[in-house]
């Protein structure tokens, strides 16, 4: 990784209600790139998540986009960096007052494209893109949670971004349908060249998709390095989150 | 002694509140003035708001008018003032209950289901994909709402007192038999244009406040379902009382500017 990084994370720090959840990560994140960034439940990756695309202000520290830092930026100023990004939200987000079609054409129709041609087209494509070809008439409230996902996909790589946020993008969905998103966020990088950073617990996710792993621990990057070293570590909190272990003695 | 805590935070909690909402008018404010508006929303509001709401403006009005017309009517006809009773209904639906019923009835109505939209939203991410697709909510939500409201207000108040009047003139004239032709004069003599244009000022006025509380009621609803139902009873308590104080000091101030009684 000889570049500079497109995103650059030096010392973040967040508190909610009262509790550190983010003390001082640092972690960069290169073009081309599919990092996974690991963690327990609730251990702040999420968090960490929303901070890159603006979503939430750090009580500290800097993020860089682009040799920008938006730390500072204010919610207008974040706009041009946001049409870089695409982000799947844990439960998709899919607007529940619209339909498929209209879900996935909404960035392009907000970025001012009118041609109703146009507009199916690239609908058709990106949801051909996600194996959801057939299901524009569908309401969100009728969708399984693995199409939800595919939807949200859709949505957020129809106008190509720069980089995709993936939070937690097989949570809570069966093998088969977890190994299909698995797959798809391989195409999707191969497709697009997108660099992508991928939250999530699921070490077979993290096997089949991640070019870097890192894990989060205790509000720091613990670890960082690719898929294998972190299979190889005889670290006892990596060891403990590789294997599924709870850490706690068993009497 | 532990009162003054609690009444300083609640002090603290509404100034909060009243920045919260004021920084949401200029940033609303500003988004139109420059040109961030959809057209399409704005209709589809305007439809939602103004069109939804024609049943209970229609029954307000009307059963309101009928009823101060009984009323009045019981009590001046002791004095053989039954003529009179015209331009007490009038002047009252123009000046004050027309424009204060129909915002409690749309804060009812319109406000709850804007601030239970919107929460909803919030509380399920929908928001945050707004803002992650370089959307402003503002520009989105509440800017459609905003204008809609501010058109369709005045015309909802205007149509409230009018059905006032016609209810007004069908139980004074048909069943009270109140000679008709005295009851419509002393409508004419006694309300002038000035009344008309304290009806839509307050009708605007109104609006603003609806929908401006609704959807910052909406915009921080958090805790999922029980935040959405918290919000939606905050945004009917609060429009509520915000119409009926606001409209006291807007009486008073427009009473200086068009002075009741100068026929």
């Amino acid at each position: 990784m000889v570049n500079d990084p497109l995103i650059r994370v030096r010392d973040l720090v967040q508190h909610i209600g009262g509790q550190a959840i983010l003390r001082g990560l640092d972690l960069d994140l290169f073009p081309g790139e599919t990092l996974v960034l690991l963690g327990k439940s609730g251990g702040g990756k999420s968090v960490f998540l929303r901070h890159l695309i603006g979503l939430m202000r750090p009580i500290s520290g800097s993020i860089v986009f682009e040799g920008q830092e938006i730390t500072g930026l204010k919610e207008r100023e974040l706009e041009p960096m946001r049409r870089k990004i695409g982000m799947l939200f844990q439960d998709g987000a899919l607007f529940d007052s619209m339909n498929v079609f209209h879900n996935v054409a909404f960035p392009l129709r907000e970025r001012g494209e009118s041609d109703p041609d146009v507009v199916r087209e690239k609908v058709a494509r990106s949801l051909a893109m996600v194996n959801m070809t057939g299901h524009d008439h569908k309401m969100p409230v009728n969708l399984s949670g693995g199409m939800r996902k595919r939807v949200a996909l859709a949505r957020a790589i129809i106008s190509p971004p720069d980089v995709i946020l993936y939070d937690e993008p097989t949570a809570g969905l069966d093998p088969i349908v977890s190994d299909s998103i698995n797959r798809l966020i391989r195409r999707l990088q191969r497709e697009l060249n997108a660099t992508s950073l991928v939250v999530t617990h699921d070490m077979t996710s993290c096997n089949h998709i991640a070019d870097r792993v890192a894990l989060l621990h205790e509000g720091k990057i613990y670890f960082l390095g690719t898929p294998h070293e972190l299979r190889a570590s005889h670290d006892p909190v990596i060891r403990d989150f590789v294997h599924g272990r709870s850490g706690e003695t068993v009497y | 002694m532990q009162a003054f805590p609690m009444l300083s935070r609640m002090f603290e909690a509404t100034l909060a509140s009243l920045g919260a909402i004021t920084m949401l008018v200029g940033e609303t404010f500003s988004s139109i003035a420059r040109g961030r508006i959809r057209v399409g929303l704005t209709v589809r509001q305007v439809a939602e708001i103004g069109f939804g709401s024609q049943l209970v403006v229609v029954v307000t009005g009307a059963f309101t008018g009928a009823v101060f017309t009984a009323q009045a009517y019981f009590q001046f006809s002791n004095l053989n003032m039954e003529t009179a009773v015209g331009p007490v209904v009038a002047l009252s639906m123009f000046r004050e209950l027309g424009p204060v019923l129909t915002g409690l009835m749309v804060a009812g109505r319109v406000g709850a289901a804007m601030s239970a939209e919107i929460g909803t939203m919030k509380v399920t991410q929908q928001i945050d994909a707004l803002r992650a697709l370089a959307v402003s909510p503002v520009d989105y939500l509440v800017v459609p709402r905003t204008l809609a409201m501010l058109v369709s207000m005045p015309l909802l108040v205007v149509e409230c007192v009018g059905l006032g009047i016609l209810g007004s003139y069908y139980v004074g004239v048909e069943v009270l038999n109140i000679p008709g032709v005295y009851f419509l004069a002393n409508i004419q003599k006694f309300s002038e244009a000035s009344d008309i244009v304290m009806s839509l000022v307050k009708g605007f006025v109104f609006g603003g406040l609806i929908v401006f509380i609704s959807c910052r009621e909406g915009l921080r609803a958090k805790d999922g379902a029980v935040g959405v139902g918290r919000a939606t009873t905050a945004t009917v308590v609060t429009c509520s009382l915000a119409i009926l104080i606001a409209n006291f000091f807007l009486t008073m101030a427009l009473n200086i500017i068009f002075p009741a009684g100068q026929w």
